[in-house]
């Protein structure tokens, strides 16, 4: 019982980092229909230029409360990374709306070494570990354990998560999002200035992956330049698996994902004999991506097919 | 005079509509067959449940006697049934004698060996394709484009090489959707004198068309849809006299 | 055209004669780094021409190709080294990576058959991943790929009692082992170029890109697009297992590390680049991308001759500028520094 419910915690923990992360991508994609490949990197960004600061605050300022600490990491990571997110938009995929499909995957994929070989340049290619400003309170439910970290994730996922869903439903700038992802042309003759709902999406989608780079590295402790490919690949498949396009679907879908690999990699031991280890965690959410294509391609939430003959 | 094509009891619904409801007729062999109806009648519809690109709920379709339901669009056109498109689907990036060539595949056998080898039996396969394509272009009038690429076309032109690439399956029915959209009068001409050699030739023709004056000129018989119903069936005279077409036009006119 | 036929085989002579004496040029001028690099130019090649098949000709977005890569270098690693004490001649070796790389394509392809666009690109990407994670894990409990390390004295390639790996003097001429391999490659590359332009001029080719082109007209015009899609995954399956059996001899050792996404990603960034569906373009960005990152090493040149010393590794700064070149060539020549003929002849045509 306290291995299921400590898997269980766990779980929800990474998959609300995979859910915000992959807010980012079913948000852009729901918009212009493009696999933003570079969004993974975007969060790694976030978590290093968080780090660096937090780094200098710890050292510079010892005094300072820790929280405090934290928040001025995340309020420079953030615009950050808006702004890398609209430069991104504004450089290789505005120009190429209407390009073959191939075109701005290409870019996409062209950004993503760019900033991938820029953090290395910049912070190196060692592990950076997350500076000890955080509380460390730890505590135990049941058997299981959680750590303040934890909590605070969880916390700040949901609140996150409520003020989307309220922005999208009730301000301007959410119905014309909305507008645009039905169809552009229409939304642009009904007075939308599509660009720059799209442009506030990569801003919109950039912010959270900031917090969610934040996020990742205070949990595992760690930062790297080389961390936002998978968790950007994972993401992915959790915006897939919850319907693409679908802000619920992308919660949804990034909760299960980690509920599934916590669970897989706490349990595939048993489940194999011994064959296969906990080491193949990773593969679980390729094999989920792949199943729901496969299966049901418009994800569990998803009401648009993807395939229009 | 035998039935070619024998569509009896089709239907189809996408989620609550019911697009097409038992949909029966028969298109005697040789003859230029006429489907028309106001727009959303379900005649595209049904030309894409004939074709396999839809499966259909119920019913049955027969080409020569052989059932044509639950076929893949592949094995409808090898069965005998070729179409064109509403909204003209070339093959933008390749040439109109490609395009052509392409509507050879499926009376063409050779394989990766003997594309690899220039077996005999390939060279021979493709000449034959080649004379024969260029031969189709002629027919249609577009000979002078077959090293063009299809997106480059005019749009008359792009209609008539959709022909030319249906007939290069040596079809024993051809399905043509809205064949005289966007073409001007001289066009139009021109594909009633084609589509009546065709006729003559031996082919049957299955045909929606707006353009009335034209189905009326071409077509031995009619039959009319309206919201996925078939409300008449028989000769241009007795159909456009047929109380039920007047009314299914001037309302759909009135809107 | 009795005329135009002298030139074309003085062409053909002259190219021949090229990439005869083409090692040696590059030993005598760059060092002998460079023949290796011709060699491995050579490899990628061959894997532009497969997976140009894949998503060139029939459309098909395929992330993962190096899968196939991989099955035919572990494949030649397990028939040919002590791993297994197995030690096959690579004549028997090759042809069984090759085909259980093929027998992959349609197995990883069945599933597929029915996404399009980004979602096939994510599948196989995915593919790729548990490939590679499998490859990276299977040596417990029973050691069948030995994990993380690799696989190593792989033999190489014999012809009768003569090792490819090693230097040998034919006809009064040396030649290293980098020199007999450019041959051996050339041989098989010219083979793979030769089976890429009779399929792209045939009713296979054709079906391909009708299928790329529009897969309702195509399948209404009498192509079974299913079998065609498979086809064509297992004839690309095939060009990456040979290439990857080839890979495993040349290198003699291989590991996961070889065959990670980066490498799949390469290999579309080089049909793209060059031009996708079109055999120059293809070859000349698989060349063009395997010794860019090379040439941007003498950015440190630069860097000394300009402030007098090395302010970033450039082994570091290649992929950054390779990334910035794959974004701007994207962005001014969206369809490739090489586009296909058609599109040449298709300006000319407007021109008249």
């Amino acid at each position: 019982m306290d291995i299921f419910l400590q898997q269980l915690i766990n779980g929800l923990v990474l998959g609300s980092v995979y859910a915000l992360v992959a807010l980012g991508y079913t948000m852009v994609y729901g918009i212009i229909e493009l696999i933003n490949f570079a969004h993974g990197e975007v969060t790694m960004m976030g978590a290093l230029v968080a780090l660096s600061v937090i780094g200098a605050l710890a050292l510079g300022m010892p005094g300072l409360p820790g929280v405090l600490i934290l928040a001025a990491g995340l309020a420079l990571a953030i615009p950050v990374c808006v702004a890398l997110g609209l430069l991104i938009e504004r450089v290789a995929y505005r120009p190429l709306r209407n390009a073959p499909r191939l075109a701005p995957l290409i870019t996409a994929i062209g950004v993503s070494i760019v900033l991938q070989n820029l953090a290395m340049l910049i912070w190196g290619k060692q592990y950076i570990s997350f500076p000890p400003v955080l509380p460390q309170g730890r505590y135990e439910i049941l058997g299981a354990h959680i750590t303040d970290v934890q909590i605070a994730i969880l916390v700040l996922t949901v609140l996150i998560m409520l003020g989307l869903i309220l922005m999208v439903q009730r301000t301007r700038l959410g119905r014309a999002m909305r507008a645009t992802a039905q169809s552009r042309q229409v939304a642009s003759l009904m007075g939308v200035d599509v660009n720059r709902v799209i442009a506030s999406t990569f801003a919109i989608g950039s912010a959270l992956a900031a917090v969610a780079g934040v996020m990742v590295s205070a949990y595992y402790g760690l930062a790297h330049y080389y961390m936002g490919f998978m968790l950007g690949l994972k993401a992915f498949s959790a915006a897939v698996l919850g319907g693409i396009g679908n802000l619920g679907g992308a919660m949804l879908g990034g909760l299960l994902l980690g509920l599934i690999e916590s669970f897989g990699a706490g349990y595939i031991g048993d489940l194999t004999g011994g064959f296969l280890g906990s080491h193949y965690q990773d593969v679980f959410a390729f094999f989920v991506l792949i199943a729901v294509l496969v299966f049901r391609p418009s994800g569990l939430l998803g009401a648009r097919g993807i395939e229009r003959a | 005079m035998s039935a070619l094509l024998a569509v009896s009891g089709v239907s189809k619904a996408f989620g609550g509509l019911q697009a097409l409801s038992d949909i029966s007729l028969q298109v005697n062999a040789g003859e230029i067959f006429g489907l028309i109806g106001p727009n959303g009648a379900g005649k595209t519809t049904l030309f894409n449940a004939l074709t396999g690109l839809y499966t259909i709920d119920r019913g049955e379709v027969r080409l020569n006697g052989t059932r044509l339901d639950g076929c893949k669009p592949h094995q409808v056109l090898k069965a005998g049934l070729a179409r064109t498109f509403q909204n003209i689907r070339l093959f933008a990036e390749m040439t109109a004698l490609e395009n052509v060539l392409v509507g050879r595949h499926a009376r063409t056998h050779s394989g990766v060996l003997g594309a690899v080898l220039r077996l005999p039996a390939t060279r021979r396969e493709e000449a034959d394709s080649r004379a024969r394509a260029m031969a189709l272009l002629e027919r249609v009038g577009i000979a002078g484009h077959a090293r063009r690429l299809a997106r480059n076309l005019p749009y008359g032109d792009q209609r008539r090489l959709e022909i030319a690439r249906a007939l290069a399956s040596e079809p024993a029915l051809l399905a043509l959707d809205e064949p005289a959209a966007g073409m001007n009068p001289a066009e139009r001409a021109a594909l009633r004198d084609l589509l009546l050699q065709l006729q003559h030739e031996g082919l049957t023709l299955l045909l929606i068309e707006h353009d009335v004056k034209l189905v009326m000129g071409l077509c031995d018989r009619l039959a009319v849809l309206d919201y996925g119903i078939k409300i008449a069936e028989g000769t241009p005279e007795v159909v456009s006299r047929d109380p039920s077409v007047i009314a299914a036009y001037l309302g759909d006119e009135a809107l | 055209m009795p005329e135009g036929k002298r030139p074309r085989w003085l062409v053909f002579g002259l190219l021949a004669l090229g990439l005869a004496l083409l090692p040696f040029l590059v030993d005598a001028g760059l060092g002998r780094s460079w023949v290796r690099l011709i060699d491995l130019a050579l490899l990628y090649v061959m894997l532009a021409l497969g997976l140009n098949i894949v998503v060139g000709y029939a459309g098909l977005l395929d992330l993962g190709y190096v899968a196939f890569y991989a099955l035919g270098a572990y494949v030649y690693a397990w028939l040919a080294s002590p791993h297994f004490g197995l030690h096959l001649p690579f004549w028997a070796a090759l042809p069984l990576g090759a085909a259980l790389a093929a027998l992959f394509g349609v197995l990883l392809g069945t599933p597929t058959l029915r996404l399009r666009g980004d979602y096939l690109a994510i599948v196989t990407l995915g593919f790729g991943e548990i490939i590679r994670i499998f490859m990276n894990n299977l040596n417990a409990p029973v050691n069948i790929t030995n994990g993380p390390q690799g696989i190593n004295l792989i033999d190489p390639v014999r012809v009768g009692d003569m090792s490819l790996s090693q230097t040998q003097t034919l006809f009064g001429i040396t030649f290293t082992g980098a020199h007999l391999t450019y041959y051996l490659f050339l041989l098989f590359t010219l083979a793979l170029i030769f089976i890429s332009m009779r399929l792209e001029d045939s009713r296979i080719g054709r079906a391909w890109v009708a299928i790329r082109e529009d897969e309702t007209a195509a399948a209404a015009t009498g192509i079974n697009t299913r079998n065609l899609k498979l086809l064509a995954f297992a004839m690309g399956a095939t060009f990456g297992g040979l290439a990857g059996g080839l890979f495993a001899s040349f290198q003699g050792f291989i590991s996961p590390e070889s065959f990670n996404l980066m490498e799949s990603i390469m290999i579309l960034c080089m049909i793209v680049l060059g031009g996708m569906g079109h055999i120059p373009g293809v070859i000349f960005g698989a060349v063009l991308l395997t010794l860019l990152p090379e040439a941007l090493r003498y950015t440190g040149d630069w860097q000394r001759n300009l402030f007098g010393q090395i302010y970033i590794d450039p082994a570091d700064l290649r992929m950054l500028l390779f990334g910035l070149a794959l974004v701007a060539v994207m962005l001014y020549r969206p369809a490739g520094l090489m586009p296909s003929a058609r599109r040449r002849r298709e300006f000319a045509d407007a021109a008249e």
